[in-house]
């Protein structure tokens, strides 16, 4: 049987049923008695079990088959979902992502994924041992059971001087207060270093549910035998095994975890999941949406373009001719095309719920992690936005969700001696507003600490002394967006690691849009980013240069003005300007692009005042012809590096007009 | 092979060129071409095609011959070799032909002022010379060196 056909169909269904679990294990933890969930979590275990059998994806569905017969037995009552379980589940979810995008990609989706076979059939069997009770001395053992995530931050710390060791620690027998000596071990280690993985896990240390030893996963630059001591120190600890984890075998694990965007898009605008589920492959969802290639979706809006273009036309045809016929019939022809064109650009939205999906489950374990308590509200996640835009958001919102975890929302302990909630919130919000959408990433956490941003800015050379006494809040908190710049103490995880927010504010600019932040100390920090609702489209400032027409881009514009030729400044061979204070080079638009002449030099020279981060520029055109929407076209291939040129659009005319990188114009 | 190929003939100056019919999208006749700036002599500028903005290249330029005004019979023949798109300016396209196999003869060193590396071989048809130009060599990006910015207005 021919498979390949239907490999598409099999990816985009995995997807979504992968999706589907995790949202619902995560829904399971909060509410563990609810069996309704466990049936749906079933039911699309089942499906994707019984699919990627049909595939002959083997180890895809050996693992489905095994969380199936767990999620059976907590059906039938034999099991309780504890955090083991939920923690096993998440793992086995993460090897089928795994595999699924490894099959995306081309590959046979094999994985050795025995091991958590192993733990599966162990839980099903209601033993509620873990996974990794093997023996200390065999650290090669112990690198198979961090996940994805920690590798990375193992892999990377080591980089920056830092070791990883695996401690195994046991108490006394006789020990009473467990909890408590497995508190004073974290704070003798987290004056050390950094505590990112144990087992079992942090809540159930704190409940006591361990015999008496327990293992850490820690980062630190103090030697092994130095640690040992430490923790040697915290009474009725009987023993401390440290063993330095072996990165080399980790490396060979890291697997790329690259985002493959499947060029596929919901059409229409599909908010309501398919209540029913189905158990053959590609029978689901039928009837209320359909997959339609996005390049189809380009060429109807071009084709579409073209009829605006002659519509243009024939309204004037018909201005001419005066008839009435052919008035009303262009202008209900008119009244059409409008709607229309709502429909294709609505065509090609999908609601950021798609890239929200996998927040709650990021949040939940990077918390845990932190050894924090972190509560994640989604607000607003049928907000749509266009499809490219949405395939390019993911990333910085995960960055500034670490951001917010790890530099924002403070230990439980911290917490309770402010007076707060020991669980921290943070709300992820997406709202329209005019032609623009927001995402809010809001946290209750300490705030920015101005103080240690203007240290770190003065360490760093972002800023001189002088400057750093009068900068308001808010030009403070914009230091953060600085190249190079990372306020955590110890170089925790994950949110920065070298890469800081400029890596964010670059990739929401390159989108059209900005980021701000604001802050309070003790209250929290709420990142805002403005996005355009399609990159397609974008508003621009037409201008002509002798008799070419050129657009640019709003979003870099700060004003035009129209200057006397007398305010026409020189500096060192440099024609300048003085804008609000500042002196402004002039860049002559004509010389620059050499525009053939075809007009009259006048008095009056108007410029445009263009900014790329704090460097300003002003471009002497010679008239503005106004403000307009204009749909975004690439010059293709050929012309692939074109200087100071962004791309094109086509004007109401039918004519091409070049849209100006006004980045390549300021030096 | 196929021992019959059908090509697209094309006037340049004193030559006829010839170009294979699957590689020709359409043949336009010359309309408003906005001009890019500061790009190679021989790239006029793009063209608003049926919604795509495509690059155009006159073909006398790109050989160095000398550029001569355009006319009613100047055509823009549209092709699409890979992945690149673009529109030739030619002096006039007029006509389509079967051509035989057997009768492509492998290119001299130079005909009609035009380098070898852009002639994929040449066809005596009765009294005619046609040219077999190489697409894929002609439309080669990399000849398309990005001028350095000029050092004003900074």
């Amino acid at each position: 049987m021919e498979m390949t056909q239907y490999l598409d169909i099999f990816i985009e269904e995995s997807k979504e049923h992968l999706q589907a679990i995790n949202q619902q294990v995560l829904l399971l933890e909060k509410s563990p008695e609810e069996l309704t969930i466990v049936n749906e979590i079933f039911r699309s275990a089942h499906t994707l079990k019984g699919m990627s059998a049909t595939m002959g994806y083997e180890d895809l569905a050996n693992l489905t088959h095994c969380m199936e017969n767990v999620l059976d037995a907590i059906r039938n009552k034999k099991i309780t979902v504890t955090t083991q379980v939920l923690d096993v589940l998440f793992t086995s979810l993460d090897h089928l992502e795994a595999m699924v995008v490894e099959i995306s990609e081309g590959g046979s989706g094999k994985r050795d994924v025995s091991e958590t076979v192993r733990d599966l059939e162990a839980l099903e069997k209601g033993e509620m041992t873990k996974s990794v009770s093997h023996k200390a001395d065999k650290p090669a053992e112990l690198s198979q059971s961090f996940d994805q995530y920690e590798k990375q931050i193992i892999l990377q710390s080591k980089e920056q001087g830092f070791h990883a060791y695996e401690l195994s620690i046991s108490l006394r027998k006789d020990c009473i207060l467990k909890a408590a000596r497995v508190y004073m071990v974290f704070e003798v280690i987290e004056q050390i270093g950094e505590i990112i993985k144990s087992i079992p896990s942090v809540d159930m240390l704190e409940a006591e549910q361990f015999e008496s030893d327990f293992k850490l996963s820690i980062l630190t630059k103090e030697t092994g035998e130095e640690i040992k001591q430490r923790i040697l120190k915290v009474s009725e600890v009987d023993e401390v095994v440290v063993s330095e984890i072996n990165t080399e075998r980790l490396n060979d694990s890291v697997h790329k975890e690259s985002e493959h965007s499947a060029e596929k898009i919901n059409a229409a605008n599909e908010t309501k999941k398919d209540e029913s589920s189905s158990t053959s492959a590609g029978g689901s969802a039928a009837g209320k949406t359909i997959r339609v290639n996005i390049e189809r979706l380009d060429q109807l809006m071009n084709l579409f373009e073209e009829l605006v273009i002659d519509r243009g036309r024939l309204e004037e045809i018909s201005k001419m001719l005066k008839s009435a016929e052919l008035n009303e019939t262009v202008e209900r022809m008119s009244r059409v095309s409008g709607d229309l064109q709502n429909i294709i650009l609505t065509m090609r939205m999908v609601p950021v719920e798609q890239v929200f999906n996998r927040f709650p489950r990021m949040v939940r374990g990077l918390a845990k992690d932190l050894g924090k308590n972190v509560n994640l509200e989604i607000v607003g996640a049928e907000t749509e936005l266009d499809r490219t835009v949405i395939d390019e958001i993911g990333d910085p919102l995960v960055h500034l969700l670490r951001n917010s975890i790890d530099h924002g929302i403070e230990k439980p302990s911290v917490r309770s001696t402010s007076g707060k909630d020991e669980t921290g919130t943070i709300y992820l919000r997406a709202y329209h507003s005019g032609n623009h959408v927001f995402i809010e990433i809001e946290d209750d956490g300490a705030g920015i600490n101005r103080q240690k941003v203007l240290e770190k800015a003065l360490e760093n050379g972002i800023i001189t002394k002088e400057m750093s006494e009068n900068l308001t809040d808010k030009q403070c908190f914009e230091l953060l967006f600085a190249s190079g710049f990372s306020t955590a103490e110890v170089i925790s995880d994950i949110s920065g690691r070298g890469v800081g927010l400029d890596v964010v504010k670059n990739k929401i600019e390159s989108l059209g849009g900005s980021i701000s932040v604001d802050s309070t100390a003790g209250y929290g920090t709420i990142f805002s980013i403005q996005l355009p609702l399609t990159l397609s489209i974008m508003s621009v400032m037409l201008v002509e240069v002798q008799k070419e027409k050129y657009a640019i881009p709003l979003s870099s514009i700060i004003e035009t003005a129209i200057i006397k030729k007398e305010e026409i400044l020189s500096a060192h061979n440099q024609k300048v300007m003085d804008f609000r204070g500042r002196v402004v080079p002039l860049v002559f638009m004509k010389e620059i692009f050499e525009v053939p002449s075809a007009m009259e030099a006048s008095e009056y020279v108007p410029v445009v005042v263009v900014r790329k981060g704090d460097k300003m520029a002003a471009l002497v055109v010679d008239s503005f012809i106004g403000q307009q929407e204009i749909v975004l076209k690439s010059l293709g291939q050929y012309l692939s590096s074109v200087f100071a040129i962004s791309g094109a659009t086509i004007l109401g005319d039918g004519q091409v007009a070049l849209i100006l990188d006004c980045n390549a114009l300021i030096k | 092979m196929l021992n019959e190929q059908k090509v697209i003939i094309f006037q340049l100056k004193d030559e006829e060129y010839a170009v294979p019919v699957q590689e020709v999208k359409s043949i336009e006749r010359m309309q408003h071409i906005t001009r890019i700036p500061r790009t190679v002599p021989f790239v006029k500028g793009v063209i608003n095609l049926r919604g795509v903005v495509t690059p155009i290249i006159d073909l006398r330029s790109r050989f160095d011959i000398e550029e001569t005004d355009y006319t009613d019979s100047t055509r823009i023949i549209i092709v699409s070799v890979g992945t690149i798109e673009a529109g030739l300016i030619v002096d006039s396209a007029n006509d389509v032909i079967d051509l035989e196999a057997d009768s492509i003869e492998p290119p001299p060193e130079v005909v009609g002022g035009v380098d070898a590396e852009y002639i994929q071989g040449v066809a005596k048809i009765e009294k005619r010379l046609l040219i077999l130009l190489n697409l894929t060599k002609v439309l080669n990006p990399e000849k398309l060196a990005v001028l350095q910015p000029l050092e004003s207005g900074k």
